[in-house]
C-alpha cells in the first residue's frame, strides 16, 4: 500500500470514490509514513492519529451507505500549527502557547471537517510564523526532505516538508510575506497565497492582520485548486473576507490555458541577489510558456525595491499589537517571578520566558514604529509605499494577465547559515512580499533543480486580486510542460529519506 | 475613610480669583442585545465570565465583527447631540497592557470618530441656558471588571490578588467628549451636574442605553482647570475619573476648583494627572500622572473594514429620533399650564413622565401633579426610591381621584386606600369596602360624635359660644378622631356651629 502516499490528492480522491481504497487505508498509510520519516524531518508538532482514523472510518461507512460525499472526503491533510483546532494542541511554534488547546475551530478547519478530510496533525513553523527557515520554532527546526542539513523554508516549513516527504498529500499554510510560497519553492512543492480576503482568517493566529492569508500546500497545481475551493469563500466571522464566490478554480486547473495570454516578467525581481541556477530554471520556464503560445512581456514595478522596508515596518507594527494578548493572564504560559509579583512583573516574566528572540525583535521593532513621534515617519511612510506598490501592480496588470518571477532568490540554505543575520534571512522574501502588501494572489510551483546544488527552484505566478483562477490556469500548463521535460514529477528526483531518529 | 491631605480654598475665595474651565468625557454603555464585536450577550449582573465568546477573551485567532445596531445607536446619539456624522470612519487600536483588557488593546476610534462637531443647550435650575460644544462621539468597547481582593482599600495597591470578570469586556460604549467649557464661573459645578444629567436623559430618551449611573451605564470623567481671571490661556488640568452619580459630578468639580485654587495660590504648578473621587470624604486623591504624550500607539484596526454611512441611512435614523427632552419639556409645561417653578419642581422630582402618563390616563394636570408631588413623592422619600418605582399606576390615580370626586372618600382616606391597594388588598373600591373607609355622610352618627366632643371640652364650647369661632378646630379634631377620619371635615364644622347656634 506504500504507493498510496505518492498519489496526488486528486488521484487518491478518485480511488476513494471508486472504493478501490478505503479512507482508513489512505489515512493509515500517511500515519505510517509520518511514523517512519518524521523523526528525521520534524514536520509535525502533533500527530492526530486517533481522530484522523475515526474521521476516515466515518467516511468509509458513509460511502458504504451510499451517502453523497465531498470529492475530497477521506483525503488526509496536515494543518499548520498557527491554525486553531479543537481536540488538538495549537502552539504557533511558541513556548508561550505550549499545551494550550483551542475551544473553537478555525473557519478553514470547520470547512475541512465539513468535507470530512481526516486531519493528520499540526505542522511545525517559525514561532508565530516569524521566519523564513522554520528554525525559529520553539520545538526544533524542520528539515528539508531534499537535504536534511538544509532548511525547508519558512514560516510554513512543516507543511511544505510534510507534503514533500509524502507524509500528507495536502496541507494548510499561512502566508504573510511568503510563508506558503517560499517553503514551496525550496521543497519542490506547490503553494498558493489566495487573494487577501479570499479565505477566512478566523482562527489563524494573527501575525500581521492586513497581510496574513491562509492557503493550500500540495504537490500539484490541481490539488491546490481542490483544497482552495474547500477553504475559500465568505465567512461572517471575518469582516475582511470577500463576499464573492470562490470561483471555478478546479476547472481552471483542469483546463489550463496560456495561449494568447500575456505573461509579465517583473524586471525588478531578477538579477542581482538571485542565484544563477534559479535564474537559469526561471528562463527555461519562460521559454516553455512562450512555446505554448503565451506572450512574454517585461513589466517594471519600480517601487518593489521599497517593499521589504515597508513590510518590515507594517508587519512588526501589527504583530506588536496582535501579540500583546500573550500575557499569562487568560491562557498559555504564566511565569510568576519570585518576590511580590505585580501583574506587570508577571506579564513581563511570562513574555520574556515565552517568546523567542525573533518574536521579541519584531515586537520591539513594531512598538517603536508605532510610537508617538515616529508613527508618521515609519508606519505612515510604509503605508504610502504600500499604496505605491499597489499602483505598480495595477499598472503591470494593464500590460499583462499574470506576472511571473522566481519565488525565492536562492535554493534552500543550510540550517544555521542565516540564523545570526536577520537581514539576510529577511531578503529571502523579497519576491514574495509585494503580493502580500497589495493583497493580490500568488502561486509557487516547482521550476526544476538548480545546476549548482541540485536543489529545487520555485517559479511564482501573480494575478490581480480576485483572479486566483488565472494562477491555476497558467500554473497547470507550466507544471505539465515542466514535468514533460523532467519525465515525471520533480519530487520523484528527491532522495530517499534516511532515518535519523527512531520515528515518532 | 480616605485621608484628606489637600489644602483647599473656600469656593467663594476660589471664584474671586479664578475662572474654571471644564471638559467632560462621558462613556455611555449601549443596551444592544450583543456586544460591540462579538455575539456574546450584553447583560448586567450575570455569573462572572459567562457572557463571553472566544472573541471577548481575546483567544488566539479570533477576529472582531462590528455590531450594526451599535453603529446605529452611535449615529442616533451623534444626531441628538447635533453632530456631523462621518461618511467613512475607521476603528483604531489603543494599545496598553492591563488585565481587564483581554487583547491588551482596546478597539476604539482615534482620528475619525463617527460623530463630531456638535452642541447641546444645558438649562440650569433657574432657567439659564449654557451651550456646550461637543467635540466628538466615538465607538469603542468596554473593559472587563477587576475586583481586588485582600486589601483594605479595594484598590490594586495592597491587594493580595485580583479577580477579572470579562462579562463587561466588549460591551459597546460611546464616548462623548466636549470641547473646553469656559464662562460657567461659579456655576461650573451646577453646569457639570446638569450636563451629565442631560446626556443621561438624551441617551435614555433615545432608548440606546439603560442610562443607570449606579450600574455604570453612564460614567463621567471630569476635567477641571483654573485660569486667573482675565487670562486667556488655560491652566493645567486634572481629570477626575469615573465620577458616577450626578451629585458626585457636582461635588467633584467643586472640590477640584477649590483644590486647584489653593495649589495655585501657594505658587506651585498643578500636576497634570488623573484624580480619584471619594464619596465618603467628598474629596479627590492623586491617581497616575497623565500627559498629552501618553503613548497608546494608536493605529487603524486592520481586522475591521471602515464604517461607511450614507445620507439615506442617516436621514432614516434622524426621522426615527424621539422628541428631544428639552422640547418635550417645553411642550408639556405649556399643555399643563404649570408655572416655571411648579414645572421645575416636577422635573427635579423626576415625575414628569409619570404625570404625563397620568394625565393621559384621564385626570387633570393639576390632580396628577397633586398626587405625584404630594403623597407619592412623600412615600418615595421615606422608602428612598424613585417615585416611579413605588408601583403607583396612572390608572390607580384615576380611580382614587374618581372616588374623591364622587365624595365617597376624602383626601385623607384616599391615603389609606392607597395603602391598601399597594398592600395588595384589591382595587381602590374593594379596599374602601374591606377597610370600611367610606366617608360618614349620615348626620346622625356625626351629631352623636359632636355632642361627645363638646361635652369633653366644655371650655372650648363656651369660647365658641362667646364668638371665638376659630376655636372650632379643636372640636372638629375631636370629632375626626372619634370617627377615625371618616367624616367630611367641612360638614362637621357646619354641624358644630349649628349645634352651638353660632353663625359661621
Amino acid at each position: 500500500m506504500t504507493d498510496l502516499i505518492h498519489l496526488s490528492a486528486d488521484a487518491l480522491a478518485r480511488k476513494l470514490a471508486s472504493r478501490e481504497v478505503s479512507a482508513v487505508e489512505a489515512t493509515q498509510a500517511h500515519l505510517d509514513r509520518i511514523d517512519a520519516v518524521d523523526g528525521a524531518i520534524n514536520a509535525f508538532l502533533h500527530v492526530n492519529t486517533r481522530e484522523a482514523l475515526l474521521v476516515a472510518a466515518g467516511v468509509d461507512k458513509a460511502r458504504a451507505d451510499g451517502d453523497t460525499l465531498h470529492p475530497l472526503a477521506g483525503v488526509p491533510i496536515a494543518v499548520k500549527d498557527l491554525i486553531v483546532t479543537k481536540g488538538q494542541p495549537t502552539t504557533a511554534g511558541s513556548k508561550i502557547l505550549e499545551g494550550w488547546q483551542s475551544p473553537y475551530d478555525a473557519t478553514v478547519v470547520r470547512r475541512l471537517r465539513a468535507a470530512r478530510m481526516p486531519i493528520l496533525g499540526k505542522t511545525n513553523l517559525d514561532e508565530f510564523a516569524m521566519g523564513s527557515s522554520t528554525e525559529h520554532s520553539a520545538f526544533g527546526p524542520t528539515r528539508n526532505p531534499w537535504d536534511l542539513d538544509r532548511i525547508p523554508g519558512g514560516s510554513g516549513g512543516g507543511s511544505a516538508a510534510a507534503v514533500a516527504a509524502f507524509e500528507a498529500p495536502l496541507a494548510l499554510g499561512t502566508d504573510t510575506g511568503g510563508s506558503i510560497r517560499q517553503p514551496g519553492a525550496v521543497t519542490g512543492t506547490v503553494g498558493v497565497k489566495p487573494t487577501y480576503g479570499g479565505v477566512s482568517r478566523y482562527g489563524a493566529i494573527a501575525m500581521a492582520s492586513s497581510l496574513d492569508q491562509i492557503g493550500p500546500v500540495s504537490r500539484t497545481v490541481l490539488d491546490s485548486a481542490l483544497l482552495h475551493e474547500v477553504i475559500g469563500g465568505h465567512d461572517l466571522h471575518d469582516s475582511t473576507s470577500l463576499t464573492d464566490p470562490v470561483g471555478a478554480l478546479v476547472e481552471a486547473a483542469r483546463l489550463g490555458q496560456v495561449e494568447g495570454m500575456r505573461i509579465g516578467v517583473i524586471k525588478e525581481l531578477q538579477g542581482e541577489g538571485y542565484q544563477a541556477g534559479v535564474l537559469t530554471r526561471f528562463s527555461e520556464s519562460l521559454e516553455l510558456l512562450r512555446s505554448a503560445g503565451a506572450e512574454i512581456v517585461e513589466v517594471s514595478c519600480p517601487n518593489f525595491r521599497y517593499a521589504l522596508g515597508a513590510y518590515y515596518l507594517i508587519m512588526p507594527s501589527e504583530a506588536s499589537s496582535n501579540l500583546a494578548k500573550y500575557d499569562g493572564v487568560r491562557f498559555g504560559l504564566r511565569v510568576v517571578p519570585d518576590g511580590a509579583p505585580t501583574i506587570e512583573r508577571v506579564m513581563g516574566a511570562t513574555r520574556a520566558a515565552g517568546f523567542g528572540d525573533e518574536v521579541k525583535r519584531r515586537i520591539i521593532l513594531g512598538t517603536y514604529a508605532l510610537s508617538a513621534g515616529y508613527y508618521d515617519a515609519y508606519y505612515g511612510s510604509a503605508q504610502k509605499v504600500r499604496t505605491l506598490i499597489q499602483r505598480d501592480f495595477a499598472a503591470a496588470f494593464e500590460q499583462a494577465d499574470v506576472l511571473i518571477s522566481p519565488t525565492a532568490p536562492t535554493t534552500a540554505f543550510k540550517l544555521g547559515e542565516k540564523l545570526d543575520d536577520p537581514l539576510a534571512m529577511y531578503l529571502n522574501d523579497v519576491a514574495t512580499i509585494p503580493a502580500n502588501l497589495a493583497g493580490v494572489p500568488g502561486l509557487s510551483l516547482p521550476g526544476g533543480l538548480a545546476d549548482e546544488d541540485g536543489l529545487p527552484v520555485g517559479v511564482q505566478l501573480l494575478a490581480p486580486a480576485r483572479q486566483d483562477a488565472r494562477l491555476y490556469r497558467v500554473g497547470a500548463v507550466l507544471e505539465s510542460l515542466l514535468e514533460e521535460t523532467w519525465g515525471g514529477p520533480l519530487l520523484a528526483k528527491a532522495p530517499e529519506i534516511t532515518q535519523i531518529a527512531g520515528g515518532k | 475613610m480616605t485621608a484628606v491631605t489637600d489644602e483647599i480654598l473656600t469656593f467663594d475665595e476660589a471664584m474671586e480669583k479664578y475662572d474654571p474651565v471644564l471638559g467632560f468625557e462621558v462613556h455611555v454603555e449601549l443596551n444592544t442585545r450583543t456586544k460591540m464585536f462579538s455575539s456574546a450577550p450584553n447583560a448586567f449582573g450575570d455569573v462572572p465570565n459567562t457572557n463571553v465568546t472566544p472573541v471577548d477573551l481575546g483567544l488566539p485567532g479570533v477576529l472582531p465583527v462590528v455590531n450594526g445596531v451599535a453603529v446605529e445607536s452611535a449615529i442616533k446619539i451623534g444626531l441628538a447631540l447635533n453632530c456631523r456624522i462621518a461618511e467613512k470612519c475607521y476603528f483604531a487600536r489603543k494599545n496598553y497592557f492591563y488585565p481587564d483588557t483581554p487583547k491588551n488593546f482596546q478597539t476604539s476610534q482615534f482620528e475619525d470618530p463617527i460623530a463630531y462637531d456638535g452642541s447641546i443647550d444645558i438649562e440650569l435650575a433657574d432657567g439659564t441656558v449654557f451651550t456646550v460644544e461637543i467635540e466628538r462621539a466615538h465607538m469603542e468597547e468596554d473593559a472587563g471588571k477587576l475586583t481586588h481582593m485582600g486589601g483594605s482599600t479595594g484598590r490594586i495597591q495592597g491587594a493580595e490578588f485580583s479577580l477579572v470578570d470579562y462579562n463587561r469586556a466588549g460591551v459597546p460604549l460611546i464616548e462623548i467628549v466636549t470641547k473646553p467649557i469656559v464662562g460657567a464661573g461659579s456655576r461650573a459645578p451646577e453646569l457639570a451636574k446638569a450636563y451629565v444629567a442631560a446626556i443621561r436623559e438624551i441617551v435614555k430618551n433615545l432608548g440606546v442605553s439603560d442610562a443607570r449611573m449606579e450600574r455604570g451605564n453612564v460614567r463621567c470623567d471630569a476635567n477641571v482647570s483654573l485660569k486667573p481671571k482675565g487670562q486667556e490661556k488655560f491652566g493645567t488640568r486634572t481629570e477626575t475619573k469615573n465620577v458616577n452619580s450626578l451629585r458626585a459630578v457636582e461635588h467633584a468639580v467643586r472640590y477640584e476648583i477649590q483644590r486647584h485654587a489653593a495649589v495655585l495660590d501657594s505658587g506651585t504648578p498643578i500636576l497634570q494627572e488623573t484624580r480619584h473621587w471619594h464619596e465618603d470624604t467628598r474629596s479627590t486623591t492623586s491617581g497616575r500622572p497623565k500627559s498629552d504624550a501618553d503613548d497608546y500607539r494608536y493605529f487603524p484596526e486592520p481586522d475591521l473594514v471602515p464604517v461607511v454611512t450614507n445620507e439615506a441611512w442617516i436621514e432614516k435614523l434622524r426621522a426615527e429620533l424621539p422628541e428631544p427632552p428639552a422640547e418635550r419639556r417645553k411642550r408639556l409645561q405649556a399643555d399643563w399650564g404649570y408655572s416655571d417653578a411648579e414645572f421645575r419642581d416636577v422635573v427635579n422630582a423626576g415625575v414628569m413622565s409619570s404625570i404625563e402618563d397620568t394625565v393621559a390616563a384621564g385626570v387633570s394636570a393639576a390632580v396628577a401633579r397633586k398626587w405625584w408631588m404630594g403623597e407619592i413623592s412623600r412615600r418615595a422619600k421615606l422608602a428612598d426610591v424613585e417615585p416611579a418605582e413605588l408601583g403607583v399606576t396612572p390608572e390607580l390615580i384615576v380611580e382614587l381621584n374618581a372616588l374623591i370626586e364622587s365624595g365617597k372618600i376624602n383626601d385623607k382616606l384616599s391615603r389609606d386606600v392607597l395603602d391598601g391597594v399597594l398592600a395588595g388588598e384589591g382595587t381602590p373600591a374593594e379596599v374602601v369596602e374591606k377597610r370600611g373607609l367610606a366617608v360618614v355622610s349620615d348626620d346622625g352618627p356625626l351629631l352623636e360624635a359632636i355632642d361627645g366632643a363638646l361635652a369633653a371640652q366644655p371650655d372650648v364650647a363656651d369660647k365658641i359660644r362667646g364668638g371665638k369661632v376659630q376655636a372650632v378646630g379643636a372640636i372638629v379634631g375631636g370629632v375626626m378622631k372619634a370617627t377615625r377620619g371618616q367624616a367630611d371635615a367641612g360638614r362637621v364644622r357646619e354641624l358644630i356651629l349649628q349645634r352651638l347656634g353660632v353663625e359661621g
